[in-house]
C-alpha cells in the first residue's frame, strides 16, 4: 500500500500544556495527592485503562470537584484487534470463528447474529432445520445467564463484595461445563454455522442440563439473597446512575438499561428470530431507572432464560435425530463430526468415503472448505437480543466467498456513551457502580 | 476487489476477451435479487469481477482467466414496494414536501431487497439519500407520528473502491419501536470529497458511531461535536477498514513450510 497522504488528528503530545502539573496516583494515598494539588482549579483523574473496576481496559477521564464528578469521558480502543477487517479475508463459515471472539462473555450471540445474517443473504432462512434453531436458542439463553452472572458477580466485586463474585463465577462454571460438552470449548466456540450448528448435542445432553439447572437456580438464589435485601448494597445502588427513558432513546441504549427505564423493548419480542415467538417468556421491566433496578432485572431475566431453556429441552427430545444443518450440500460442510478417543474430529466413516471410494466427494469437500460457498450480492441487517442490548450485524456481500463487509453494532460500544450522563453530578464512588450497571465488555466495545 | 491490495484497478489484469472466450455468463450479473433483469430498474453495479482465482497478470493457467462478471447490488425498486413500505415512503414524501424538500431530490433511490410478489417476509427497505438532505430526512423519519423511527442503531461504513464517484457509503440503521419497523438510510460520497453532514443533532447516539466510521473509513461528518478517532490511536495514519488498506500480518513458518499472511494468499475472487 502507498503511504497514507495525511494523518487524522494532531499527535496527542500537542494537547498537553507543559505548564499544567500532572500527578500520578498508583497505589498512593489520595489525600496526599489532593493536598499537593490544592490550589489547582481543575482536577482530572484518569481512571484506567488498567484499573480493576473498569471491567477490562476501559479508560475513564473524570473531572472532579472534591468528591463530585463534574465531567466524565470514556477512552476506548485499547482492545481493538480488527476482527471486522479480518473477517473480510476469510470465508463466511470461518467468520463465526472471528466474531465469537468479540464479546467474549456472550460469544454465541455474535455467532448466531452473524449466521442469521448470512442465511438471509443466502435466502435459506426458512430452510434452517428446526432442531438447529432450538439448539441455538438453548445455547443463547444459557449464555445469557452466564453473562448476567459475570455482570452481577464482577459488579459486586467492584464494590468489595467478593462473595458475590465467587458465587457468580461458580454458577457460570456450571454453564461453561455444558458449553464444553456441546462445543468442545468453554469460549470461542464457533459452534453456530451458517445453515445450522456444527454438530448435534451429545445424547445425554438433556440429563446434563437437567442436572445443572437446580445448581444454577441455587446460585441465582444465593446472589438474590446476598444482594436484594442487603442495606449496604441497596444504599450504594439505589438512585445511582439514573438514565431516563428519553436519555436511553436518544443515546440508543438498549437491553436491561432501557428496560429499567420502563420500555419493554426486547428484540426477541419485537423482531423475533430463531422461533422466539413460539416460546413462552416475559420481559421484566422497572421504572426506577437506577442501578439497583438493573440488578433486579438481570436476575429476573436469568429466571426467564431458564424458563426458555426448559421449553427447549422438551423440544429437543421431540426432535431427536432430526438434522441440525441445512440439506443444501453446497452450504453444509460434508464432514460429520464425531467424538473420538482423542477428542472431537471427523468421523471415520466420512474419511473412509472421501479417501477410499469417491474422488468427487473429496473434491467437493476440499472446494467447500477452502473456497467456501458464494453468497449472492446484497446487504442485510440482522439484530439479536444480546445480554447487554441490541446486537446488530450489517453484512454486505459482493457475490464472493468472503464477506465484503461485516459490521457489528455492539451494545456495549453504544451504551458506554451513557457514562457521561449517568456519572456527571454524582460521587466518584458511584462511577464504578454506574459503569458496572452498563456491563460493558471491552472485547465487544473495541472488536 | 477482494485483492484490493495489489494496486491499480485492473492495470495488469487480463484484457477483456471476445464473447466466445468470455463464456456464456459474461453478461449476467452477480446479484442477490431476481429483479436484476427488470427493465428500467438496473441493478447497482459496483465492481467487475475477472477470472476465478484472484490471480492477476500471469500464473493463472486454469482457463478461467477470461471470465468477466459485473458485481451488482439490488437496484431501485418499482411500485408497489410491498407491505408497509409504500405507505412509509408516501408519508416521508409528504413530510419532506411540507418542509420544502422535493422527495426526488432527497431520496435518490428506494431499494427493496428482496422484492418479490407477494412481499418477502424478510424484505428490507433502503433509502439512498442525497447527503445534503440527510439530516432533513432523518428528522422527518424520527418525528412524524406515522414514521417514528425513534431509535438509531448506529452507522457503518462500506468502501466500494471501484464504484467511481460513490466510493464511500455511510449506512444508517433506524428502528421504529412504536410501529415495529426498520429502515436503512444509505449515503454515497466520492472519495475525493468524503463529507457527510452529522446526524448527531437528530440521533445523539450516532456520536460514537460516526467517530468509528471516520476512524475506519475516513468519512468526515461535518458539524460533529468532536470528530476524533475512537478505536485507533490519535496519530494513526490511514483508515484501516478501507479496501486499499492492507490487513497486515507476517509469514508464519510451520513444519518447514511458510504460510503467507491472509491478505497475500492466493484467494478466490
Amino acid at each position: 500500500m502507498t503511504a497514507p497522504a495525511f494523518t487524522a488528528t494532531r499527535p496527542p503530545t500537542d494537547d498537553f500544556d507543559p505548564g499544567i502539573p500532572g500527578f500520578e496516583a498508583s497505589g498512593g494515598d489520595w489525600d496526599e495527592i489532593a493536598r499537593e494539588a490544592v490550589g489547582e482549579e481543575r482536577i482530572v483523574v484518569n481512571m484506567g485503562p488498567q484499573h480493576p473496576s473498569t471491567h477490562g481496559v476501559l479508560r475513564l477521564m473524570l473531572e472532579i470537584d472534591g468528591e463530585t464528578v463534574t465531567e466524565a469521558r470514556c477512552g476506548i480502543g485499547y482492545l481493538h484487534t480488527g476482527i471486522e477487517k479480518n473477517m473480510e479475508f476469510r470465508t463466511w463459515t470461518q467468520g463465526t470463528t472471528f466474531c465469537t471472539r468479540m464479546d467474549y462473555l456472550a460469544p454465541l450471540f455474535q455467532e448466531t447474529a452473524f449466521c442469521l445474517a448470512t442465511e438471509r443473504l443466502l435466502g435459506v432462512t426458512d430452510d434452517v432445520p428446526e432442531r438447529a434453531s432450538i439448539i441455538r436458542v438453548l445455547m443463547m439463553e444459557l449464555n445469557r445467564v452466564a453473562s448476567h452472572l459475570v455482570c452481577l458477580g464482577t459488579g459486586g466485586n467492584e464494590m468489595g463484595a467478593t462473595t458475590v463474585m465467587t458465587v457468580g463465577f461458580t454458577g457460570r462454571e456450571e454453564i461453561l461445563r455444558l458449553f464444553e460438552a456441546v462445543t468442545g470449548l468453554r469460549m470461542n466456540h464457533a459452534y453456530v454455522r451458517p445453515g445450522g450448528v456444527a454438530q448435534d448435542v451429545p445424547d445425554d445432553f438433556e440429563d446434563q442440563v437437567r442436572a445443572a439447572l437446580p445448581k444454577i437456580r441455587h446460585y441465582l438464589g444465593q446472589l438474590g439473597d446476598l444482594m436484594l435485601a442487603n442495606p449496604i448494597f441497596k444504599a450504594r445502588l439505589t438512585e445511582v446512575g439514573a438514565l431516563s427513558l428519553a436519555g436511553c432513546m436518544a443515546l440508543g441504549v438498549t437491553g436491561p438499561v432501557l428496560r429499567s427505564a420502563g420500555l419493554p423493548y426486547d428484540v426477541r419480542k419485537a423482531f423475533p428470530y430463531s422461533g422466539y415467538e413460539t416460546y413462552d417468556f416475559d420481559v421484566p421491566t422497572s421504572t426506577d431507572a437506577d442501578c439497583f433496578s438493573r440488578v433486579v432485572l438481570r436476575l429476573e431475566e436469568c429466571y426467564q432464560s431458564l424458563r426458555i431453556v426448559e421449553q427447549c429441552l422438551v423440544r429437543l427430545r421431540d426432535t431427536a435425530g432430526a438434522p441440525v444443518m441445512v440439506a443444501d450440500k453446497k452450504i453444509a460442510w460434508p464432514a460429520q463430526l464425531a467424538v473420538g478417543a482423542d477428542g472431537q474430529g471427523n468421523s471415520l466413516d466420512h474419511i473412509r468415503h472421501i479417501m477410499g471410494t469417491s474422488m468427487e466427494a473429496l473434491i467437493h469437500h476440499f472446494k467447500l472448505v477452502t473456497e467456501g460457498f458464494r453468497v449472492p450480492a446484497g446487504q442485510v441487517w440482522q439484530t439479536v437480543e444480546h445480554p447487554r442490548g441490541e446486537l446488530g450485524v450489517h453484512a454486505v456481500s459482493d457475490g464472493g466467498t468472503k464477506p465484503y463487509r461485516a459490521h457489528f453494532r455492539d451494545p456495549s460500544f453504544n451504551n458506554l456513551q451513557a457514562v457521561s450522563m449517568m456519572c456527571e453530578g454524582g460521587q466518584v464512588a458511584d462511577v464504578v457502580v454506574a459503569v458496572a450497571s452498563l456491563d460493558p465488555v471491552l472485547g465487544g466495545v473495541d472488536r | 476487489m477482494t485483492d484490493g491490495t495489489t494496486g491499480g484497478a485492473g492495470a495488469d489484469r487480463p484484457v477483456p476477451q471476445p464473447a466466445e472466450v468470455a463464456g456464456p455468463r459474461a453478461d449476467e450479473v452477480v446479484s442477490g435479487s431476481d429483479q436484476a433483469g427488470r427493465a428500467g430498474h438496473g441493478p447497482e453495479v459496483v465492481d467487475v469481477r475477472r477470472g476465478m482465482f484472484g490471480v492477476d497478470g500471469s500464473g493463472d493457467t486454469s482457463g478461467y482467466g477470461g471470465l468477466v462478471q459485473p458485481v451488482a447490488l439490488p437496484g431501485a425498486a418499482s411500485r408497489p414496494y410491498g407491505g408497509w413500505f409504500d405507505e412509509a415512503v408516501d408519508v416521508l414524501a409528504e413530510v419532506l414536501g411540507e418542509a420544502g424538500v422535493a422527495f426526488d431530490d432527497a431520496v435518490e433511490r428506494v431499494v427493496v431487497d428482496p422484492q418479490t410478489d407477494p412481499p418477502h417476509e424478510h424484505a428490507e427497505l433502503t433509502l439512498v439519500v442525497a447527503r445534503e438532505h440527510l439530516v432533513a430526512v432523518s428528522r422527518a423519519l424520527r418525528d412524524d407520528q406515522d414514521l417514528r423511527f425513534e431509535l438509531s442503531l448506529g452507522v457503518s461504513g462500506v468502501h466500494y473502491p471501484q464504484d467511481v464517484g460513490r466510493e464511500l457509503h455511510a449506512v444508517y440503521h433506524l428502528t421504529s419501536v412504536t410501529h415495529g419497523r426498520r429502515v436503512r438510510l444509505e449515503v454515497a460520497v466520492p472519495d475525493a470529497d468524503p463529507h457527510v453532514p452529522s446526524t448527531t443533532s437528530v440521533y445523539p447516539t450516532n456520536d460514537w458511531h460516526e467517530r468509528e466510521t471516520w476512524d475506519f473509513f475516513g468519512i468526515v461528518f461535518d458539524d460533529h461535536p468532536g470528530l476524533a478517532r475512537i478505536e485507533m490511536p490519535d496519530d494513526w495514519p490511514g483508515h484501516p477498514q478501507r479496501k486499499d488498506y492492507p490487513l497486515g500480518g507476517i509469514p508464519v513458518e510451520y513444519k518447514g513450510a511458510t504460510v503467507p499472511p491472509p491478505d497475500t494468499r492466493r484467494q478466490y475472487s
